[in-house]
């Protein structure tokens, strides 16, 4: 027998050393640990869109998630990134029935008497929950946006598709808003 | 071990999930949580994230006029 079969040997010899009830002891710690440890699920919402009540869809399914236990992402891109501008959260229009303003007018009037919680309020919960929010970098420059146009207290990260995938690839559930 | 109350009457979707999250992070492990509110489909879905966060929920407790308590130990 050479060195190399010995060292095989001694190996798999080494669990029998132990009693079976102390690998039993270790094992269930072990679980038990895993379970502890494990990462809870995670959902990512693409926000491309800027209208006044896809962000209101986005917002509620970002915080139902969050308040689930489940980690949440927000990827704002395109007229949803031109939305974290400054002032601007709930200044889209709806997506039905705008009516050139009126429309919207009567969902938020409607809206204020079911005491729907605003956008911003709602975009605070999310950050408050730990929520994240990631703003495309390449629409910021399509459309000439600077970061301190954006509310950088909202914002995470600056970033692009591979962030997006990343995200989207540790998540059971991804969504495009 | 502390109660921690959080009134959600008259408020609706996600409000009274968002805030039982809210009041649940601030507890200590062994404080009881206890919502009161009067939107329905929270009352169902509050029990959901319960199990999801792996806690105990102690009861839920309605009235007539639809007003529900829902306690919960974190």
């Amino acid at each position: 027998m050479d060195d190399k079969d010995q060292a095989m040997k001694c190996s798999q010899a080494a669990p029998d050393v132990e009693t079976g009830a102390a690998v039993a002891d270790r094992d269930v710690a072990q679980v038990e640990g895993e379970a502890h440890r494990r990462k809870p699920e995670k959902i990512t919402l693409i926000v491309h869109s800027g209208d006044f009540d896809k962000l209101y869809s986005a917002f509620i399914i970002g915080n139902g998630a969050l308040s689930m236990g489940m980690e949440a992402s927000m990827y704002f891109t395109f007229w949803g990134l031109s939305r974290l501008r400054r002032g601007r959260l709930a200044s889209g229009p709806l997506s039905k029935m705008h009516l050139l303003g009126l429309g919207k007018l009567m969902v938020k009037r409607r809206m204020r008497k079911q005491r729907v919680r605003p956008l911003e309020e709602m975009a605070r919960d999310f950050r408050e929950l730990g929520g994240k929010i990631f703003a495309c970098d390449m629409t910021m420059d399509i459309m000439g946006i600077k970061a301190e146009q954006l509310h950088q207290e909202l914002i995470d990260e600056y970033c692009a598709v591979g962030t997006y995938i990343r995200e989207a690839r540790e998540s059971t559930v991804t969504l495009f808003i | 071990m502390a109660e921690i109350k959080v009134d959600c009457r008259g408020e609706t979707c996600p409000v009274p999930l968002v805030e039982t999250r809210k009041a649940l992070r601030r507890a200590q492990p062994g404080d009881i949580v206890k919502i009161v509110g009067t939107h329905p489909s929270s009352k169902k879905e509050i029990p959901m994230a319960v199990e999801a966060l792996g806690l105990s929920l102690l009861g839920i407790e309605e009235r007539e006029d639809g007003e529900w308590t829902i306690k919960i130990k974190r």
